[in-house]
């Protein structure tokens, strides 16, 4: 249906006429082929086997029989591209266009193509349906449920399965102070880091003083690593809209903003779209579904700083300024945006709130830990066999996400620690794994949970160099207007560059410590004040790994280049030149059949011979 | 003559430019709180941004140069050059780097000698890093004007190289 032809809902009869008449031209038997069109899956190649079905359907004339979908992120992203059949809801993975004509015949057929089905690593068996892959099993889908299931550029999509109803209800059954008494019990907690209570904010924000009021949606998700905020805003964009127009309604306020990253193209049309969608039916615009409620939204690129994701430089940025951060004597539900009371919430906390209002407080309250209500998003990456976005109860522990839904670790080396928390966060190691993820509990830890990035590492990360990392990455993205902050972080990565090189000293470990400190106690907002949580964790849990970089000068896990050696075994070597052709350095030399030599004086430690040897003859100390 | 003739020939060019931004700027109706978003358009029509065209900015929206100038510094999307024929951005975001994305980065610079934010001698190439494109699952991740490739190895980087000319 094209925007324009569509009328204007007027009151909540209008939207249920319309859901019903949506349902009944739906034919449930229909076969409909959707293709995961998520960022993962298209950087897979989604949009060649989009189209190659496409050409295929055209060519047996069936493009009236079967329908194509093209979906949201379903979350397995790394087996992309993803495809479903329904009614029968086969699951296809890793599907390239020379697969397309097999899936539609044995599609019409009824048959399957076995070769594409997911095969379990731990049985063997293939398995049918999506839900039974053992990355899925363990999961709970309240809010990223329908992501892979609908178009996200169709609203009727979104209005066919309930969409919003959790609106339709806020206006016209519940009283502004029952919607925010409604989210204030069910626990709901801020997902975009912090863990404020939802209700909380908005109950400030509405009592403000103020005509002019603001929502806005967090969308920035500067965390490297994390990337569900992106998938919810790209795959259900109206769950996100139909949450922060119920925030807007109970709040007061009758503009808001999605601040989102540029460097997320396809989350800003596909919200961009939703917008044009929602305005076109009146759920956004004027009288609101005849309530009386006027609501807009716009849209606004960030330019990629990491620090824009704090509230006041988000709103500075917002403003058309430069994203600095101001000291926060007065909160932002107070003085935000144009110095106007201010509701700021994340994509995932907004798209938490048609569920409350649709199920209810007391239902919500029942799902997670004591003060960490409902689920959250994870997205698992790193060494860890099954990578993607995962959403789990809050308070399950963090063995079962890795271990269970995750798989183990990579190439079947060993666990050793867990990054939650982004820059911010912490390493977290094997003894306490058997840790609830709940917001407490990992602040407790030194971590903490942060915007759901899980980052799992292996026994050959050094853990000193990933303190190292979120060093440098701080330091790139620290503002520079507070001295603790900027001067802190450079000095601390100083002295890791100092340990990594092998020019460590004890005292240095104290020096970090006291520089933590002062950049806790002293700077002007969080991105300072949390930045020393990756060395203080390592520190902490993998002292021995610093002592073996100061003392023995050795860097246990084989990464930091200068206190590593590259040696070949002679006994594992066959002479196949291999390396010898490689080394761009041209540090190895051998004839055929004998075994190579490393010149150390000329090695270059890129480490191109140990990544091309085929019988693990190189060795790395 | 031929200085008079080029020097007429840079002139049309920078008047074509200047049209091109007054037209961008015309899409945001005097807003100066978009100043991003501007900037962001200016760049996708250049590649680049050009110091005439903040020139141009701060006059018709009537905002101090010094303040265009800071936003385009400050965020790190806005590049101030003029870049290669292809770019090349290598994610170095959590998950990429774990898996290896640095590696990618010294293998770029051993082979093409292109460091980030440089740009290959030829001008066939520019290289810039990013923290995080959100499709981590997939890393190392880089993208080539545009298109994304996943699991990047050194291998596959040499034959993908190749299709770029
Ligand atoms: C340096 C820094 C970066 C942040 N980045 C983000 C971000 O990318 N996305 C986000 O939702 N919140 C981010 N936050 C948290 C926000 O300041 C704010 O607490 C949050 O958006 C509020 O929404 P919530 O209560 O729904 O979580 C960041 C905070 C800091 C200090
Ligand atoms: S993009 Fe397809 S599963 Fe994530
Ligand atoms: S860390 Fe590379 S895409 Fe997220």
């Amino acid at each position: 249906m094209s925007i324009e032809q569509v009328d204007r809902l007027v009151d909540v009869a209008a939207l249920e006429r319309l859901r019903q008449s949506i349902i009944e031209k739906r034919n449930p038997f229909q076969l409909r082929l959707r293709i995961c069109n998520g960022t993962g899956c298209l950087a897979s190649g989604a949009d060649e086997v989009t189209a190659a079905f496409e050409a295929e359907l055209t060519r047996r004339g069936l493009s009236a029989e079967i329908n194509l979908v093209k979906s949201g992120c379903h979350g397995f992203c790394e087996k992309g591209p993803l495809v479903v059949v329904e009614p029968q809801e086969t699951f296809y993975q890793r599907v390239k266009p020379e697969h397309v004509p097999a899936i539609v015949a044995a599609t019409l057929d009824g048959k399957i193509v076995e070769e594409l089905l997911y095969v379990d690593p731990a049985t063997g068996e293939r398995i049918l349906h999506e839900q039974e892959v053992p990355f899925y099993r363990g999961q709970t889908r309240l809010v990223f449920g329908s992501n892979g299931t609908i178009d996200p550029t169709q609203i009727e999509d979104y209005i066919a399965i309930g969409g919003y109803s959790a609106l339709a209800k806020a206006l016209t059954q519940m009283s502004t102070a029952e919607i925010i008494d409604e989210v204030k019990r069910s626990g709901l907690r801020g997902r975009g880091g912090g863990g404020f209570p939802t209700g909380v904010k908005w109950e400030s924000c509405r009592r403000a003083d103020g005509d002019i009021k603001y929502v806005v949606c967090n969308a920035d998700e500067g965390d490297p690593g994390a990337y569900m905020d992106r998938s919810l805003l790209e795959g259900t964009p109206h769950a996100v809209l139909e949450g922060m127009i119920i925030g807007a309604h109970a709040i007061g306020a009758h503009e808001g903003y999605i601040y989102v990253r540029n460097e997320y193209p396809l989350a800003v049309s596909n919200a961009r779209r939703a917008i044009e969608q929602a305005m076109a039916y009146g759920l956004l615009g004027k009288d609101i579904l005849g309530s009386g409620f006027d609501f807009k939204v716009s849209i606004n690129r960030g330019g990629g700083a990491f620090v824009c994701g704090e509230s006041s430089a988000l709103m500075a940025s917002l403003e058309g300024q430069v994203g600095e951060p101001r000291a926060k004597y007065v909160h932002t539900v107070e003085k935000g945006l144009w110095d106007r009371p201010t509701c700021l919430n994340n994509v995932e906390t907004w798209a938490n709130v048609p569920l409350i209002i649709n199920r209810g407080a007391d239902w919500y309250n029942q799902i997670g830990t004591e003060k960490s209500k409902g689920t959250k998003i994870f997205s698992l990456v790193g060494k860890v066999n099954n990578t993607g976005l995962v959403e789990v109860p809050m308070g399950i522990p963090l063995r079962d996400i890795i271990f269970d839904i995750g798989g183990g670790i990579l190439d079947g080396k060993k666990f050793k620690a867990v990054q939650t928390g982004g820059p911010s966060g912490g390493f977290i190691p094997e003894s306490l794994l058997h840790l609830p993820v709940d917001f407490d509990r990992l602040t407790e830890a030194g971590s903490m949970m942060g915007s759901g990035a899980m980052i799992v590492m292996d026994e050959g990360t050094c853990m000193v160099n990933m303190a190292k990392f979120f060093i440098d990455f701080l330091e790139e993205e620290s503002c520079g207007k507070c001295v603790p902050c900027r001067e802190g972080i450079d000095r601390m990565g100083e002295v890791l560059e100092r340990i990594t090189t092998g020019k460590g000293r004890m005292e240095d470990l104290e020096l970090l410590e006291a520089l933590a400190d002062t950049l806790r106690l002293g700077s002007l907002c969080a991105l300072g004040s949390t930045a020393a949580n990756p060395v203080l964790t390592s520190l902490r849990y993998f002292r021995d790994e610093y002592i073996a970089h100061v003392v023995d000068k050795k860097c246990p896990a084989g990464e930091c280049q200068a206190l590593i050696q590259y040696s070949i075994i002679s006994e594992k070597c066959t002479g196949c030149m291999v390396c010898v052709r490689e080394c761009p350095s041209h540090a190895v030399t051998g004839k055929r059949r004998e075994p190579a030599v490393i010149d150390l004086a000329v090695c270059s430690k890129c480490g191109v011979c140990y990544d091309v040897c085929r019988f693990d003859a190189v060795k790395r100390a | 003559m031929a200085a008079e003739m080029d020097s007429e020939k840079v002139q049309g060019i920078l008047e074509r430019h200047s049209e091109r931004v007054n037209a961008i700027i015309d899409g945001y109706e005097g807003r100066k709180d978009l100043m991003i978003s501007l900037l962001q358009d200016v760049q996708a029509e250049f590649n680049y941004v050009p110091r005439d065209a903040m020139v141009q900015i701060s006059q018709r929206l009537d905002v101090p140069l010094s303040q265009v100038f800071s936003i385009a510094t400050f965020f790190k999307a806005f590049n101030l050059t003029p870049r290669g024929r292809h770019l090349i951005t290598v994610c170095d975001g959590t998950a990429c780097h774990v898996r290896g994305g640095l590696r990618l980065i010294d293998k770029l610079d051993r082979d093409l000698g292109l460091t980030p934010g440089g740009t290959t001698e030829d001008g066939r190439f520019t290289l810039e890093t990013v923290r995080c494109l959100g499709a981590c699952a997939l890393g190392p991740l880089m993208v080539i004007d545009g298109k994304y490739h996943g699991q990047m190895s050194s291998n596959k980087l040499d034959r993908t190289l190749r299709s770029y000319t």
